[in-house]
């Protein structure tokens, strides 16, 4: 199964229109990548290789300057996303308040390493930098959207059990 | 104690535009303006400062005066007065001036903005509304950091809102002045969150900082004049407006007017958002309003302005809260990210998770800070996994002193004040950390990935 699009196929219809809204709010053509960016991701779950030259043709600007943009960024997937994804708060006040034994216990549940996702493309666990949300430490966001906090074993077993 | 913009914060609620606009300022205050005031002020609720600033302000420059004498300051973390940045915007290169939001929150320890945007972003709108006019703007972009998934959600529900009752749009109001706000969202990078990396991430590039000058008040957003200004920084304007400069400047300390959101986590008992006067202390902050350390513990260390900032040890936390009186004390005010560490806290791993957030987050532009934080975080790790050596804490000060003032942004002198600052106030436990290849602390705060190996 493949996911990817051709090139042509990417910006018509409804997403045309989409990206066309997009990019009437800005100055630029490019200046619409990263919410360009976006749009592809909500359609295809990722941006991959093909997707990026689909946005360039879009923009008329060069692969490289997207293939550079959608690098450099961490929300952008590069390669099909887990159905499930356990983003993992790292930084101080979630380290301070147990964030590694959270993703240890992650990890121990879902027989999956940090960093990587299972092989059914299930769930991934994913540490990241500060969420904004220091107060809830130690916290995850779930699925790139709700944020999960106070956490403990049992929450997480929780969690894990409504997936 | 009073409270403005946090009164908003009822959980689980965000303010419409009418409700903002029937019960919002008015209903919610309990301050009379100052007698100065009293009679230039209109008495509505929400978007009577933005609707009135015409009539009051006839020439936008009385209102950059205005809020100049507010002593409002740029609460993002530079703390620089808005008002003067405002003065500073050329106003006769025929080019349009740009209004940005800076709503990228990053600043690990930091979450005040959050709350502004998912409890009532009509706030921000009429700051926006505030400062376009003074500046002459007519198009405006807010920058959300891409993780603020329902924040986002409610902005773009409050802008609807504005544009649908035609509060935002080609006469807003219905005066002669137009303002477009688009909301634009980033997609993850602390470093769009300095305001030249946030500009080219905006153009739909790699966040990297520009070299300034030019400051993007002269060349800015597209080549053009851009004022620039926290989420938290606008959303007092409508307050300074309908209250008086005065009133706000008499609620801070000197030069810091008003008040702050400080956000607290950490070892404390009651970890949130706190808004309280720029000038109040840490200690009052910590003990009486963020209910002390949590479990009756002991202090051992705070974080005043966010993870870039100096630490202080326990005893020094009786320091005015503003950006002159901690600036004094060679750490900073920031974005008022205050984090507790108790007793039980590792000072070496504290230091290896905050370094290895700016070895993650440097944007790898200038080789100071990429190879400076970098390094810094694996010589930090290979001392947490008791592979010390002898020499590590001096050729980190090494490292330290070419990172700081060597880079076109600040990211690398914000790794270098939290680093220089550990080693020194807590110089013994990393030697003790190298010498005997373990933690001095025997508490369970803070394991690290490497600490549960073993």
């Amino acid at each position: 199964m493949s996911n990817e699009i051709k090139t042509n196929d990417l910006f018509t219809g409804e997403v045309k229109k989409k990206a066309d809204a997009l990019l009437a709010k800005y100055e630029t053509k490019r200046a619409s990548l990263l919410e360009i960016l976006h749009l592809v991701q909500e359609q295809q779950g990722y941006v991959s290789v093909a997707a990026e030259e689909a946005v360039a043709n879009y923009l008329g600007i060069a692969p490289i300057d997207v293939h550079e943009v959608v690098t450099f960024y961490t929300l952008y997937y590069r390669a099909p996303k887990a159905k499930t994804r356990f983003n993992v708060c790292r930084t101080l006040s979630c380290a301070l308040l147990g964030a590694r034994d959270i993703v240890g216990h992650l990890e121990q549940k879902l027989g999956v390493k940090s960093g990587a996702k299972d092989p059914a493309g299930q769930c991934s666990i994913q540490e990241v930098e500060c969420l904004g949300a220091c107060e809830l430490a130690p916290m995850l966001q779930l699925n790139d959207d709700e944020f999960v906090g106070h956490l403990t074993k049992e929450k997480i077993d929780e969690l894990i059990k409504k997936q | 104690m009073e409270k403005l913009l946090s009164k908003y914060f009822i959980p689980g609620k965000t303010f419409t535009l009418a409700e903002y606009e029937q019960d919002g300022i008015a209903a919610f205050a309990s301050i009379p303006p100052a007698a100065s005031q009293t009679g230039r002020l209109e008495s509505g609720g929400g978007y009577q400062a933005a609707r009135s600033m015409f009539e009051k302000f006839p020439d936008p420059k009385l209102l950059i005066e205005e809020v100049k004498k507010s002593n409002l300051r740029g609460l993002g973390g530079a703390g620089f007065p808005p008002g003067m940045k405002w003065s500073l915007v050329p106003q006769n290169t025929g080019k349009p001036v740009y209004l940005v939001v800076n709503a990228d929150e990053g600043e690990p320890g930091t979450f005040k903005d959050k709350y502004i945007l998912r409890h009532n972003p009509h706030l921000l709108l009429e700051g926006m509304m505030i400062a376009a006019y003074a500046n002459n703007v007519h198009k405006a972009y807010i920058y959300i950091r891409g993780e603020y998934t329902e924040p986002w959600q409610k902005l773009v529900r409050g802008v609807e809102e504005a544009y649908a009752k035609g509060y935002l749009g080609k006469k807003i109001f219905g005066k002669d002045f137009a303002l477009e706000i688009v909301v634009h969202r980033g997609a993850g990078a602390y470093i769009c969150g300095e305001e030249t990396g946030l500009l080219e991430s905006l153009e739909g590039k790699k966040g990297f900082p520009r070299l300034k000058p030019p400051f993007p008040a002269v060349v800015g957003l597209f080549g053009c004049p851009t004022v620039i200004n926290n989420v938290e920084t606008l959303s007092y304007l409508p307050f300074i407006l309908n209250r008086g400069s005065e009133w706000f400047a008499k609620l801070g300390s000197a030069k810091n007017g008003g008040l702050r959101l400080f956000s607290v986590s950490g070892h404390v008992a009651k970890p949130g958002i706190y808004e309280l006067p720029l000038g109040i202390s840490l200690r009052e902050i910590i003990y009486t309003h963020a209910g002390g350390i949590r479990g009756g513990r002991k202090l051992k260390a705070v974080v005043p302005g966010g993870l870039s900032a100096a630490i202080f040890k326990a005893d020094e936390i009786d320091v005015g809260m503003d950006f002159d009186q901690l600036r004094a004390k060679q750490t900073m005010a920031g974005s008022a990210g205050v984090i507790v560490l108790d007793e039980t806290t590792c000072m070496v791993k504290a230091l290896y998770v905050t370094m290895r957030f700016y070895g993650h987050e440097s944007c790898g532009q200038c080789s100071p800070c990429r190879e400076g934080t970098g390094w810094v975080s694996k010589i930090l790790k290979r001392v947490s996994e008791g592979r010390g050596r002898t020499g590590d804490v001096n050729n980190l000060l090494d490292i330290c002193s070419f990172m700081g003032g060597t880079t076109i942004c600040a990211l690398a002198d914000g790794a270098a004040m939290p680093l220089c600052s550990y080693l020194e106030k807590f110089r013994e436990e990393f030697e003790y950390y190298i010498q005997h290849g373990k933690s001095m602390v025997d508490g369970t705060a803070l394991e690290t990935e490497t600490a549960l190996v073993h």
